[in-house]
């Protein structure tokens, strides 16, 4: 396989268990050491950087977040920092801000041993511990899987902004394609051991490559595919008067669209952009239209 | 009272060979613990030398200590030598179980966190393995620490010194009031090793942590 990420990037390698996508994760902080081939990282070999700099380097958030639990908060964000000789006040600075990053009050939670907390904030603490040195790139594997859905739902979008805000790149393993479109730039499609689609997440679910990611974006469950497409991906561009149907942001999905139609039997809906201005319209036909999965003319390895 | 006679009479001779018997002891852990630390991590490392080790460790626990004596004889002679070399043998089953056990349940998630941040192989040792191992260690210790202050006062058998003297002139010499004396200070001293290591288990970084959640 050959894949180039660029800097700034947010990508999610997708992909059923056994597919490869921890496998080439753990590859690129040498957790596993690749039979062949190379990584490049700032278009430096990781195999000829040591081991121990190339991964103090590199933020490392897993799925069991990894917290030494003999180690308060602070001294679990502190590591990396003092692995790097630190000053005391640098690091103790810098663990406040990155506890106020991730939304956990340092008065509060500085002292805190991981048992003290919940799911959501132990993986909190693992991603404040991984940005603790500002590494510029950053390796998540399922990161949030072991959590409950509103959880889930909050700490991904709290990782978007805070991807937005310091803008590392980001490889991110996931199993869940609704993660997947709702974190990435791009994704990763990968398929034992090789990449079958990457592509905007948009392009993924409106042009899959092939059978297998046709189903994996929900081929025959149109719900789920609705709920992967993008509102501003099928609303049309305004004509005319204001129309004066219920609101939708264009940032949400066409499964709520959907709901939202049925729900105040509303011929159209208004879409509005995040400041509330409206943007376009949209209705029952351009979600049909979107939601029609199309299935790709199957190659000769997928007519069996 | 016989049963005190002695120990007040002579209470500087107790205390002396009280001394003699605690720096037997330590002296035996002190060096089976080097020993059992290597063993330990082995058997934790590489699976298969589990059994055997353990059993090898188990069978020489099983050994009556007072023929391990006698069969040190011909090759070290007595005195405190050989009394070291059986203490510090009989203590490692005690000391490798523990600390492997230990090690092993170290969670691997939290060992690959570790190696994944770019901790050193003795940093992940020094700070994270054994400090999440060390209440168990301490156990192990506290077991050995003990029995070795029971089985040591067999050791005066080979003219190691220590409190046994105490009981086997006491029986030779049908004086009961020395036996007593004897008894009382090996249990006090094995009491007050097993408390103290106990204190020590409460003060480390996994216990703070455990009392901290409640």
């Amino acid at each position: 396989m050959s894949l180039a990420v660029e800097p700034g990037e947010l990508v999610v390698l997708l992909g059923p268990s056994g597919c490869g996508k921890t496998t080439l994760l753990k590859m690129v902080n040498r957790l596993y050491e690749p039979t062949g081939g190379r990584i490049l990282l700032d278009g430096q070999p990781v195999g000829e950087m040591s081991t121990t700099a190339l991964r103090r380097g590199i933020g490392y958030v897993i799925q069991q977040t990894g917290l030494f639990p003999h180690m308060r908060v602070a001294d679990n964000i502190a590591v990396v920092p003092k692995l790097l000789g630190w000053k005391r006040e640098q690091i103790s600075q810098r663990i406040d801000e990155l506890l106020e990053l991730v939304g956990l009050p340092p008065d509060e939670y500085r002292r805190r041993y991981p048992a003290q907390l919940s799911g959501g904030q132990q993986q909190r603490v693992g991603l404040a511990r991984a940005l603790a040195a500002n590494p510029t790139t950053l390796l998540m594997d399922e990161p949030f899987g072991a959590l409950d859905a509103i959880t889930r739902s909050r700490l991904q979008q709290e990782l978007r902004e805070i991807h937005g805000r310091l803008g590392q790149t980001v490889l991110f393993v996931t199993h869940d394609i609704e993660e997947a479109v709702r974190l990435a730039d791009r994704i990763v499609i990968m398929r034992a051991g090789r990449v079958v689609q990457y592509d905007e997440p948009l392009r993924i679910v409106m042009q899959p490559a092939d059978e297998f990611v046709s189903e994996l974006v929900g081929a025959g469950d149109v719900l789920r595919r609705l709920s992967l497409v993008p509102v501003s991906a099928a609303a049309e561009p305004l004509a005319g008067t204001l129309p004066d149907g219920p609101t939708i942001a264009e940032s949400s999905n066409l499964r709520s669209a959907l709901t939202l139609l049925l729900e105040e039997r509303a011929e159209r809906l208004t879409v509005v952009d995040a400041a509330g201005q409206p943007t376009g319209t949209l209705d029952l036909r351009a979600i049909e239209t979107a939601g029609i999965v199309p299935v790709p003319e199957a190659t000769d390895a997928a007519r069996w | 009272m016989v049963m005190f006679d002695y120990l007040i009479e002579h209470r500087d001779r107790v205390w002396e060979l009280t001394v003699e018997h605690l720096q037997l002891t330590l002296l035996a852990i002190g060096f089976a613990l080097p020993v059992a630390i290597v063993l330990a991590l082995l058997i934790a490392r590489f699976r298969p030398l589990n059994l055997p080790v353990l059993s090898t460790l188990g069978i020489i626990y099983t050994i009556p200590s007072l023929a391990a004596f006698a069969f040190l004889i011909p090759v070290v002679g007595i005195g405190r030598q050989p009394a070291l070399i059986v203490l510090a043998a009989y203590a490692q089953l005690f000391l490798v179980r523990n600390i492997a056990t230990g090690l092993r349940g170290v969670d691997p998630a939290v060992l690959e966190a570790a190696r994944g941040m770019g901790m050193a192989p003795w940093q992940i040792a020094l700070r994270v393995e054994f400090p999440l191992a060390l209440p168990v260690i301490i156990a192990g210790i506290r077991i050995a620490l003990v029995t070795t202050i029971s089985l040591a006062t067999i050791a005066a058998w080979i003219n190691a010194g220590g409190l046994g003297a105490l009981l086997f002139n006491g029986i030779t010499r049908n004086n009961q009031s020395m036996i007593w004396a004897g008894t009382l200070a090996v249990t006090t001293l094995a009491l007050l090793a097993d408390q103290l290591m106990r204190l020590l288990e409460r003060l480390t970084a996994v216990a703070r942590a455990r009392r901290a959640v409640g």
